[in-house]
């Protein structure tokens, strides 16, 4: 059987732009394969066995990559969610080569559930080792369209984030150096604790653009305490009902706050994001019935710093 | 025929003997030896808390005086353990409370501390004198102040990187006035102003003060103060080192440097102005150990630092440095026995500093007593590190992370099995090592074969298929901890090797191949073993049995499974379920078809 053909499956004609795209790391591997082979590909469509994530570099939370119809399109351009790092580089012919090559084969239907949460990160990538040629190539079809920050792979570089947060306020700006430009710090973590809540979550807070990203996610990740989803020690929140989970979604029952630098406690979504991302030590999904002294001072604390 | 040979002497002559392997060994030869041993053993070594539990510690040694114990697994820094994982030291706190009232050294690693924790022991040990608190949580600094304020006796608080809530400075003020016993002071980690007026007079009260290390609010002004009253400092953190360019304000604190004459260790210099560097340059003869990862300073000034302290034994520096730092260290460094270069911009894929492989070649050449190597950097080849390998043989520590996963040597774009079998190959007393790059199979083989010493493994992004890990399991005889991260080793390697991992510590192996079921057979297989599965998706069983598990954290324990676990980790079944179902499953076969 002949290599299959590149085609574009569903009709749609206009390649990808070639240009880099600063952090959609799939769209920049799709322009790579658009460089080398002139096409749009849409080998992600393909039924295959093989974790999902392990040929397509990326993995949208909820959908399993491999089935279905229209998936290829979702892949690219549409989502945002972090890209696995080391999937990002590897041409798709590469990727093909691979993807037959996995010490354990598992069974193909199971693997759709391995996209629902963002949480498994199986980025595990094996590949056998095309000859030096091939890979020159590629390594410089990979160098050509390298976006100019890559997504993140969790505690990838292993460094400490204790270190992390110290660096990231203590390193000058990259102009100080007189070296490229560039994103400056790149992570810090804070902790986010929600009432009631048996245990704290640590979020990046660089890998959040705007409060509406980083309002679903906590809402993902909190969402397990608020429907009794986890079995022990829920007691309280065992009449959880679907309204109100509702109420969470919608934000009546409980707010985001957030402890900046000089130890107060604000509402969330107040001031510019890059301020808050500058002062924010700490978050706190608090009720609302709470937080509700924590207006006015948001306004005091505005009018006095301005 | 009655040989007695009277205890006392015995107890005197292990007495004699630190290491606890050779106390195990010595209460390994017979009972009575057993007895005498456990009854004189004052000091305590847990490496996972888990592996026992206080009870059985409590009974077994009665007389213990100082303990060390350590939680989460070091992944963890890194942020793959999820909070709310455990290494609670409450219990231990409680139970050594009611059983250990002479206690007087506390030492924890990656663990959680509560206010009420630090509490208690304040209370509970009348002769408390050390805590050392290492990437602790969990505690404020209420705690400290508790501790300050009850331990009449304190020689020695350290928060070494620990995460503590900062409620305010004011807990140092806690010290009682009659306190001079303090030798060792660490409060790098924390982030408010404590008094200074109270921090002065504690040091200037305390004679036997070697170790103190300021936090970053603490400014550089107020430096000769306090080298003024403790001039028989051996290790000194300054706090932020900048302040307005202002002659005397340089000229006090040059001099309070030249005054220590007994500083070998300096730290801190977190928002460094260069002009303020020459001010220490006075210590620089004596000093052995240096840390400036806090220090964003450019390599000129670092090479002229550095050429100044010719002593210097151990190195951790960003990768400011550069090669030429490097090769400037290899120059005038021949001490120098340990390296850290850190990233300043680790997740920048673009390098920002001209380091390279190079740098760390130079320091191998030029350093003949180099031993411990932790190395971020952007690119690698087999030729560096096979040169590396051949000029330090008697490397114990190699750590590289070349920070773009998978990188493969970028001169051959080969994978970098043959460097790393170089290192294991030629450094025959290695006994860590954590490597990056492209690496297939092949390097696991090398390691398996050569690395006998190797007790910790370091692993991510690795690997082609189940025989790299069945290398490993099989070959490393020392190998006491094995960590791994997004590699596809799956269920056959790990049940064809269960039985080495009684003999180690832990397992940790993330985003890998390992199904629900094998960790399941694991378990029943190994009563001896926690199995504990990390999921966040839910439970295991809303997904198929061969589904691969997000975490598992595998370790040897007497103490049965842990009873703290929050709802996304689960300790598998260990009661046999069908013995038979193990061998149908096909899982004993070795993985053989290499």
């Amino acid at each position: 059987m002949s290599m299959p053909q590149e085609h574009d499956y569903i009709g749609l004609s206009e390649p990808l732009p070639s240009e880099k795209s600063s952090d959609k790391t799939t769209a920049a591997a799709a322009a790579s394969n658009v460089e080398r082979n002139g096409v749009f590909s849409l080998k992600e469509t393909e039924l295959r066995l093989g974790l999902p994530g392990s040929e397509a570099p990326e993995r949208k939370g909820g959908v399993g990559i491999g089935i279905g119809i229209g998936i290829g399109v979702s892949l690219f351009g549409k989502d945002e969610s972090k890209c696995v790092k080391s999937g990002a580089k590897r041409g798709f012919s590469d990727a093909i080569n691979g993807a037959g090559k996995w010490g354990l084969s598992i069974n193909g239907g199971s693997e759709v559930d391995l996209g629902q949460k963002g949480g498994v990160n199986v980025s595990a990538v094996k590949r056998e080792i095309p000859p030096l040629e091939e890979r020159k190539n590629e390594a410089a079809a990979a160098a050509n369209t390298a976006p100019a920050s890559k997504a993140q792979v969790v505690g990838w570089p292993p460094i400490r984030s204790f270190r992390k947060n110290t660096l990231a306020t203590n390193t000058p700006k990259k102009d100080d150096v007189g070296g490229n430009s560039g994103t400056g710090t790149s992570c810090l973590y804070v902790k986010v604790s929600m009432d009631g809540a048996p245990y704290l979550r640590k979020i990046d807070l660089k890998t959040y653009c705007s409060y509406t990203e980083i309002s679903s996610a906590l809402e993902k990740m909190f969402s397990c305490f608020t429907i009794g989803q986890c079995g022990q020690g829920l007691a309280a929140k065992e009449n959880i009902s679907e309204s109100h989970l509702m109420d969470l979604l919608h934000g009546s029952e409980y707010v985001l706050t957030y402890e900046d630098k000089d130890g107060d406690w604000m509402l969330v979504g107040d001031v510019p994001w890059e301020m808050f991302t500058d002062s924010c030590r700490r978050l706190r999904i608090m009720k609302g019935s709470d937080a509700i002294g924590l207006a006015p001072r948001t306004m005091q604390k505005c009018k006095s710093q301005n | 025929m009655a040989y007695s040979f009277p205890e006392e002497v015995l107890e005197l002559v292990l007495s004699f003997l630190r290491s606890d392997r050779d106390r195990n060994a010595v209460s390994l030869v017979c009972w009575s030896w057993y007895e005498i041993e456990r009854w004189c053993r004052h000091r305590l070594f847990i490496g996972n808390c888990y592996a026992v539990s206080p009870e059985i510690v409590i009974r077994r040694f009665p007389e213990v005086r100082a303990v060390e114990m350590k939680g989460k697994p070091h992944f963890a820094d890194f942020n793959l353990v999820p909070e709310g994982w455990g290494g609670y030291v409450q219990p231990w706190i409680r139970a050594m409370a009611a059983s250990y009232p002479s206690l007087e050294e506390i030492r924890l690693k990656r663990m959680v501390v509560t206010d009420e924790s630090l509490d208690l022991i304040a209370r509970s040990f009348k002769y408390f004198k050390v805590l050392v608190l290492s990437s602790c949580e969990g505690f404020t600094t209420d705690g400290l102040a508790s501790i300050a304020a009850n331990c009449r006796n304190l020689r020695e608080i350290d928060l070494r990187e620990s995460e503590v809530e900062d409620l305010s400075g004011h807990w140092l003020s806690h010290f009682p006035d009659n306190c001079t016993s303090l030798v060792s002071l660490n409060m790098s980690c924390l982030g408010s102003e404590v008094s200074f007026p109270a921090l002065e007079r504690l040091v200037g009260r305390c004679p036997s003060l070697r170790t103190l290390q300021l936090n970053r609010a603490v400014p550089l002004e107020k430096l000769p103060n306090l080298l003024h009253r403790a001039p028989q400092l051996v290790e000194f953190g300054t706090g932020a080192y900048s302040a307005e360019i202002r002659p005397d304000i340089y000229s006090n604190v040059a001099e309070a440097f030249s005054v220590c004459k007994q500083l070998r260790g300096l730290s801190g210099f977190w928002d460094v102005v260069p002009a303020y560097i020459p001010a220490m340059y006075s210590a620089c003869a004596g000093i052995t150990s240096l840390d400036l990862i806090y220090a964003a300073i450019q390599s000129p000034d670092l090479v002229k630092l550095i050429s100044l302290c010719p002593r210097l034994q151990c190195l951790w520096v960003l990768d400011y440095i550069e090669d030429a730092g490097l090769e400037a260290l290899a120059a005038s460094c021949k001490d120098l026995q340990e390296l850290r270069v850190f990233p300043s911009d680790p997740f920048e894929a673009e390098a920002n500093v001209a380091l390279t492989e190079q740098g760390l070649v130079s320091v191998s050449e030029g350093c003949p007593k180099l031993q411990s190597v932790l190395y971020f950097c952007r690119q690698m080849s087999n030729a560096a590190l096979i040169t590396i390998a051949r000029n330090r043989p008697e490397m114990v520590r190699f750590r590289l992370c070349i920070i773009e996963p998978q990188a493969p040597d970028y001169l051959t774009l080969e994978p970098l099995d043959t460097g790393f079998g170089a290192i294991v190959e030629n450094c025959k007393q290695l006994r860590r090592l954590s490597m990056s790059g492209l690496l297939t199979d092949r390097v696991f083989e090398y390691i398996g074969k050569h690395a006998k010493k190797l007790e910790m493994l370091s692993i991510a992004f690795a690997g082609d298929s189940d025989m790299g890990l069945d290398h490993v399991l099989s070959g490393c005889d020392s190998l006491r901890k094995l960590e791994i991260r997004d590699c596809p080793f799956g269920d056959k390697a790990l049940l064809a090797n269960a039985a080495k991992l009684e003999t180690m510590r832990s397992l940790w192996m993330s985003s890998c191949l390992v199904s629900y079921g094998a960790c399941k057979l694991l378990a029943q297989k190994m009563p001896r073993l926690n199995v504990e599965v990390i999921d966040e998706r839910g439970h295991p069983n809303s997904r198929p049995e061969t589904c691969p598990v997000e975490k598992l954290y595998i370790y040897r324990t007497v103490a049965g499974r842990r009873v703290d676990m929050p709802d996304f980790i689960w300790t598998m079944d260990k009661d046999a379920g069908n013995p038979e179902a193990f061998v149908s499953n096909g899982a004993v076969e070795m993985v053989g078809d290499a």
